[in-house]
């Protein structure tokens, strides 16, 4: 008797190394290594990095592994291993405008100065599954595989000129750093931005989708997405000058979208954007489309109810590594909260038995 | 044992005592000071991410981090037991960063963490309790959104909570309020109790101890100082009452305690036992004592 609770700390224990025996699988299998991952699993590591936040490869990778391909649960590793390191100091904005680019394309101008530039994408190749992966010894080879050598301008500056795009104004305070102050809401549009980048790419995508279906529509043109390097530049104060200190790949996406005018502002272009953590198209181009519907607030335009126009609503609900956490809660006992809920609904089924012999 | 304390030692090189830095630890000890000094508010603060997921007592944990110093007696316990799997993951996560020593024992921990109960034994002045809190906000199924509920607090505008526990009245002639049953803090904020049996509610009430409530994914933080009045909402004709199990313990046969039902054979026959084990033990020991006297 009593056995159900007892026993915890063994229980754990011999879950958790069977747990990384199957983790390994069958040992006559090769063990991937880390390479392995960063090299060939290079999306996945991607994604881990951008909603990890955390600029890493190796150590994506490795959560990769540890995760058995859990993405959600390599993000967490990730994430719990930020915390633990210290914030020495802030880089300088990154310029996108200098990045060199692996990727760049615009759905709004056919021809644009540096030229389209459609580098490795998944885009217009047919899905069919390709058995020539089933031999392990394939190399291929491509005849273009450069990153450009000379930054390219933005494409939205060009509308910029003509006044036809709303202009970002810099408000010149510093944003908040969300993993250092909480949020209180309403909050800025830097720091819905800075949770979108590291939001649950999923979320993201359902929600940008249903703007596009009509929750909040505001259609979006692809003004541009480019995806390649940037320098991180640090200013050490004791040398008086700003220090390259690495280099990494982002994604950034800005979106075209019309704005009606209102009473105080003639009709406009006006910009969603997405900045994401690697080679992180589909989740940047989502993130462009909720940050524009965000915005309906500072544009003066209506309010519909729809759930992505709902900032307390998207931002806190994006975060994947809150919302596992709290949904697999409830895997934990709840015993003593579930049998206050039976004493109750018996004692309420019991007294409306009472009542119908009554009548 | 060798092996064990090498480990240990390795661990605590690794991260700072207790695991949180003393930056992050200083932050949450400015918030509580805060949430002590305005009972039952509840006080925004930059949760970090732990090695635990959310929602498994990140917030309780990190209370407990920036509270522990190395003479701190540690008692973890989840749903009154202090061997259910998360109290024996959470008390070993402490033990290796922090090298505290732990108990069973409620009289004697210096430092309680809870999730779920409230332990039978009194507790005393200079002891901590710290609730795990997943949902902070006792107005939150009622108005989702912070910024009205954080408006609603301000102007103690708790006319929606009554109107609930009256609805409950008029439609099943109870408060269908099990646990989580909120109460009002000092005669000023409504608070939530965290997801303890409304049973734990009077415990609440003028404890001498310091109750502390860790939010970590809903980023707050709130506290009851000792001997603060903590009232359980209710209405005059419909006064508040504690409930459990009408039956006896089976293992120390105590029936002024919080009992867990328990199914004990394939036919559904149900026994009921203690759901906080060190109060079982304990009065196990006292029954056995009777009898060889």
């Amino acid at each position: 008797m009593y056995v159900a609770v007892k026993g915890g700390e063994k229980a754990i224990d011999n879950a958790h190394s069977w747990m990384s025996e199957i983790r390994r699988g069958d040992p006559s299998v090769p063990n991937v290594s880390l390479n392995q991952i960063t090299e060939q699993l290079t999306l996945g590591v991607d994604r881990v990095m951008s909603e990890g936040s955390l600029y890493d490869k190796d150590l994506a990778a490795l959560a990769i592994k540890q995760s058995r391909g859990d993405l959600i649960e390599a993000i967490f590793l990730l994430r719990a291993y930020r915390t633990t390191l210290k914030r020495f100091s802030y880089s300088k904005p990154i310029d996108t405008a200098n990045m060199l680019c692996l990727r760049r394309i615009s759905a709004t101008f056919k021809d644009i100065p540096g030229g389209q530039k459609l580098g490795p994408t998944f885009d217009y190749t047919h899905r069919l599954l390709d058995f020539k992966l089933l031999a392990e010894n394939e190399t291929p080879l491509s005849p273009t595989q450069q990153f450009e050598n000379k930054k390219v301008p933005h494409v939205l500056s060009f509308l910029n000129q003509e006044d036809l795009m709303q202009k970002e104004k810099d408000n010149n305070l510093d944003p908040i750093d969300i993993t250092r102050e909480p949020i209180s809401f309403p909050t800025s549009r830097a720091a819905r931005l800075q949770a979108l980048s590291r939001g649950d790419e999923g979320f993201l995508l359902g929600l940008a989708y249903s703007t596009q279906r009509g929750y909040a529509r505001n259609h979006a043109f692809v003004g541009e997405l480019r995806i390649g390097l940037v320098e991180i530049e640090l200013n050490i104060p004791e040398l008086g000058f700003d220090i390259n200190v690495a280099e990494i790949i982002l994604t950034e996406c800005e979106t075209v979208n019309q704005f009606q005018g209102s009473k105080i502002e003639p009709p406009q272009f006006t910009r969603g954007y997405g900045l994401v953590f690697g080679q992180t198209e589909r989740k940047a181009l989502a993130m462009a489309l909720i940050d524009r519907a965000l915005r309906w607030k500072e544009l003066g335009e209506d309010y519909s109810g729809a759930p992505a126009q709902d900032e307390e609503f998207v931002i806190s609900h994006c975060d994947n590594i809150q919302a596992t956490g709290f949904l697999e809660h409830i895997k934990l006992p709840h015993y003593v909260d579930f049998q206050s809920e039976l004493e109750l609904i018996r004692k309420i089924r019991a007294d409306a038995k009472r009542n119908v012999k009554r009548l | 044992m060798n092996d064990m304390s090498k480990d240990k030692n390795i661990d605590i090189q690794i991260y700072n005592f207790a695991y949180l830095d003393e930056n992050t630890k200083r932050m949450i000890r400015r918030a509580l000071l805060k949430a002590l000094c305005i009972p039952g508010y509840q006080v925004p603060f930059s949760s970090r991410e732990m090695p635990m997921p959310y929602g498994w007592g990140t917030g309780g944990i990190q209370v407990t981090s920036a509270c522990l110093i190395p003479k701190d007696v540690l008692k973890v316990i989840d749903q009154g037991a202090d061997d259910t799997t998360n109290a024996v993951s959470i008390r070993k996560f402490f033990q290796k960063t922090a090298n505290v020593a732990v108990t069973e024992k409620t009289s004697d921990a210096s430092l309680i963490q809870t999730r779920h109960r409230i332990p039978e034994t009194k507790l005393k002045e200079q002891q901590i309790l710290v609730y795990q809190v997943p949902i902070p906000e006792p107005l939150r199924f009622l108005e989702p959104r912070e910024t009205e509920t954080r408006k609603m607090h301000a102007l103690s505008e708790y006319g929606l909570m009554f109107v609930k526990l009256y609805e409950d009245i008029a439609k099943h002639g109870h408060i269908e309020t099990a646990y989580a049953y909120p109460v009002k803090t000092n005669g000023n904020y409504v608070t939530d109790p965290s997801p303890i049996p409304k049973f734990d509610n009077p415990k609440m009430n003028n404890n001498p101890a310091i109750q502390l409530f860790g939010a970590g994914r809903e980023q707050r933080i709130y506290a009851i100082p000792p001997y603060t009045n903590v009232k359980s909402l209710d209405f005059e004709d419909y006064p508040f009452e504690a409930m459990k199990a009408n039956f006896k313990c089976s293992i120390c046969g105590s029936s002024d305690s919080y009992l867990d039902e328990i199914i004990v054979s394939d036919d559904g026959k149900r026994s009921y036992i203690c759901s906080d084990t060190d109060y079982c033990k304990e009065q196990t020991q006292l029954n056995s004592k009777e009898e060889d006297q």
